[in-house]
């Protein structure tokens, strides 16, 4: 080692915000040619250490060394001046330039579209990741955004590749091609910082592992001499939990159907649906799959009734809702948890008893001779905390100091006391801690069991395999045939997910 | 008939000047995501300053430009200092900026009132000015007339071609992303903001300077709003600012010819015809919503503090 110093090594760096501790006491160091996870939970503070890697955040104290050089970096330029390049979890991409110029605003180089558009297509075929140098970047799909960002990177020749998070928007088979151009780079002596909090690509793709929880280091670990539940021991401190899904056993009858709805997006760049039918019955859980952008936001409007279709493409226990505003569909028995928890799903200034309000003043007695009473507000608001265990300051408490996870578990807990027919749930565990997301995984779980017909449109596909009975994929508008969960894989969802419906209609007739 | 729309087709270009160039600035600092209706009050602000200039320095509008283009920048400035520094409402800033403008450019023009300058002579393009019909309407107009159109000509390949306009572009789009790869977004909407207030200085004292050359209060008329309607209507896109300039010149010039010949209509509704038949045919040509949509700087009147 004495010859070869690490390329990256961290000592002691920690950053403390207001509220919170992000980092305390870091320290991991990464070799030439090494891929190194960094494992943890949302709010461990992996993006915290790597934005003070690539010098978006300054560190409050600690050491960083580059080829055993101690530097200070002071800004995301001087970052790629060394060597540094980032993959951002949210891409840091121009949706109305095309992708060379995209590509050209981050190099230093003259500007020369029409020489950086043939370099573009030569990295990007060489690593795997085909681009066309002159489309518009919002006519791309997340997974080809992400290759422009690695492109991106790659052109400028870096020693070290950050990822954060970056198969939380990507097919199975596109996560495999991701895996082999990394392979690749890191057989070249590139170093990879690849930041996740998935456990079975950490296994398969990282050489060693730092694991974080609530800011500190936990664990170092070599990820392949590991199992799962001991890299989950290490990053949320006991076993993952496991759901259980019993046999539902009550009466089946079609609750939400949708009829060939077909509606045409407003915003240039949404997506239109098409002909998407669906049925869900009664005591089960319906998952929707595929990445979104792909009409998920149009779908989800058109069933919630933000934006109403014809009066005969969605269903509820038998009447005709397609015409109806989102207040009648819910008198009628619709719940509607949206993915935007924070100013859709909840009035982030408002209390937990006037949040408890917007929809509980239909079915949730808070009534009393026409006039809203807010004692009974409060209790019912108090009622869902207890029920539902959600950890805030009481009814009171305002929706914005809730945690991810306990906010989402007043928002879902809110509607399920409302007693719906049907419910629909967008992303129940994006940006939620393991353990409240298995907490939630349950309570929808429990929920369907009791006869309540529950539409999942989800992007985590392990999650929708956890809990749902028959999956669909909803790909550039179009929805394919729910199948049971036993007969679907991972493979032919995520083929379909790519968009490739007639590849899963020759997969099912061999 | 040949001959008579020969003055008329002459006089829309430099009637289309003033608009041209407080137009090209404004687009230019809407891309970087700044929108500032103050440049009622900025082009004002430069029609005195450069009145003032040239009349004390007896230079004319060799003065009076610079010193407009100055002015207008100094008035950008403060705007920027509010909007961009202290992340405050532009619209809010833009229309303190016009009320503030008006206010100065008449208490300074309390001296100037039916005070005259020599103004400028149509410079002959040699050869290109004799050939029929358009060498008098295009090879036989003053200097600023050319000076516009080679702005625009500047303008339009820097947002087209040049590392410069995808940049103010990306700015205009996501400030977030701009800064998150290392570009100084408050310097680059600085930049942005005082190139137009440098544009539309220089066509307030075009105005007072060079078009009419004599001081009245209130001169620019609300070709300030103008500007800012043409910037929203044309897209963002400097070829479509151009011909709505253009059109503004045209019916302004014939309304005039119209007074003229004694049409029966009252004077005021005739004035009132360039405003309306421009912003009736912006309005007609910009209805596809998408086109607007693809092209609005997604952070317009959008604060950013890095």
């Amino acid at each position: 080692m004495s010859q070869t110093p690490p390329r990256l090594t961290l000592t002691g760096i920690s950053k403390r915000y207001p509220s919170v501790v992000a980092n305390d006491g870091v320290s991991l160091s990464v070799a030439p040619g090494e891929i190194h996870a960094i494992l943890g939970e949302n709010g461990a503070g992996k993006s915290t250490l790597m934005k003070i890697i690539y010098g978006a955040v300054k560190a409050d104290a600690g050491e960083i060394r580059w080829n055993g050089q101690p530097v200070t970096i002071a800004n995301p330029a001087q970052a790629r001046k060394l060597g540094i390049g980032m993959v951002f979890q949210h891409f840091s991409l121009f949706e109305t330039l095309t992708v060379v110029e995209n590509i050209a605003l981050a190099l230093d180089a003259p500007f020369d579209p029409a020489a950086l558009a043939l370099r573009v297509r030569e990295v990007s075929e060489r690593y795997g990741l085909p681009l066309d140098p002159h489309r518009l970047v919002h006519s791309l799909s997340v997974g080809e955004r992400q290759r422009v960002e690695i492109v991106r990177c790659l052109l400028q020749d870096p020693k070290l590749l950050i990822l954060d998070e970056p198969t939380s928007v990507l097919t199975p088979q596109a996560v495999q091609k991701l895996f082999d151009t990394l392979r690749r780079l890191a057989s070249e002596g590139v170093s990879i910082v690849y930041i996740s909090h998935k456990l079975h690509e950490i296994q398969t793709l990282c050489d060693s592992a730092t694991i974080l929880r609530g800011g500190k280091v936990t664990g170092e670990a070599i990820p392949r001499d590991e199992t799962p539940a001991s890299l989950a021991r290490m990053m949320i401190g006991r076993e993952l939990p496991v759901c259980e899904a019993p046999p539902y056993s009550g009466p089946s009858r079609p609750v939400l159907e949708i009829r060939q709805l077909s509606q045409r997006s407003d915003d240039p760049f949404g997506t239109s649906l098409t002909d998407v039918s669906l049925t869900v019955n009664a005591g089960e859980i319906v998952g929707i799959a595929g990445i979104s952008g792909n009409g998920q936001a149009e779908l989800l409007a058109a069933l919630s009734g933000e934006a109403p279709s014809g009066k005969t493409t969605v269903w509820l226990d038998g009447e005709a809702i397609g015409h109806l505003h989102p207040g009648r569909r819910r008198a009628r028995g619709l719940a509607f948890v949206p993915e935007e928890r924070l100013g859709r799903g909840a009035v982030p200034s408002q209390s937990l008893a006037h949040n408890a309000l917007l929809t509980g003043h239909r079915h949730g007695g808070m009534r009393r001779f026409g006039l809203v009473s807010y004692a009974r507000a409060r209790q019912f608001a108090q009622d869902c905390i207890a029920r539902f265990d959600v950890r805030c300051g009481g009814p009171l408490a305002a929706a914005r100091s809730l945690s991810g996870g306990n906010l989402q578990k007043f928002i879902v807990g809110r509607e399920i006391m409302l007693s719906p027919k049907a419910m629909i749930v967008a992303q129940p565990t994006w940006g939620v801690d393991v353990g409240a997301a298995a907490f939630l995984r349950q309570t929808l779980l429990d929920l369907s069991r009791s006869g309540v017909a529950i539409l999942v449109i989800s992007e985590e596909l392990e999650e929708l395999f956890e809990i749902s009975d028959r999956i669909a994929v909803l790909a550039q508008g179009r929805l394919s045939a729910a199948v049971p969960k036993a007969e679907a894989d991972a493979e032919s969802v995520g083929l379909q997910m790519a968009g490739l419906f007639n590849a899963e209609a020759s997969h099912a007739s061999a | 008939m040949m001959d008579s729309m020969i003055p008329v087709l002459a006089g829309t270009l430099a009637a289309a000047t003033p608009l041209i160039f407080a137009g090209l600035g404004e687009l230019v600092a809407e891309r970087s995501g700044v929108i500032n209706l103050g440049v009622e009050g900025m082009i004002l602000i430069g029609a005195i300053a450069g009145f003032a200039a040239a009349a004390e320095t007896g230079l004319g509008p060799a003065a009076g430009l610079p010193a407009g283009a100055l002015a207008g920048m100094g008035a950008a400035l403060v705007f920027a200092v509010f909007a961009l520094s202290l992340a405050a409402n532009q619209a809010a800033c833009g229309l303190a900026l016009t009320i503030f403008g008006i206010g100065l450019s008449a208490f300074i023009g309390q001296h100037y009132v039916s005070y005259s300058l020599p103004g400028l002579k149509p410079l002959s393009i040699p050869l290109l000015s004799d050939i029929p019909v358009i060498g008098p309407v295009l090879f036989h107009q003053d200097a600023v007339v050319y000076l516009s159109l080679a702005a625009f000509a500047l303008v339009a390949w820097v947002l087209a071609k040049t590392r410069l306009g995808l940049l103010l572009k990306a700015v205009g789009e996501s400030p977030e992303a701009a800064h998150a790869i290392g570009y100084p977004v408050l310097a680059i909407r600085y930049g942005a903001v005082l190139f137009g207030g440098a544009m539309a200085g220089l066509g307030g004292a075009y105005l007072s300077t060079v078009y009419t050359p004599l001081w009245v209060q209130n001169m620019s008329a609300g070709r300030g709003w103008i500007a800012v309607a043409l910037v929203v209507f044309a897209a963002w896109k400097p070829g479509r600012l151009l011909l709505g300039a253009y059109l503004f010149g045209a019916v302004t010039i014939l309304q005039f010819h119209a007074q003229g010949l004694g049409i029966a209509l009252p004077v005021q509704l005739l004035a009132a015809l360039p405003y309306l038949a421009t912003i009736v045919v912006l309005v007609l040509i910009s209805r596809d919503r998408r086109l607007l949509q693809l092209n609005l700087p997604a952070s317009l009147g959008k604060p950013y503090l890095p």
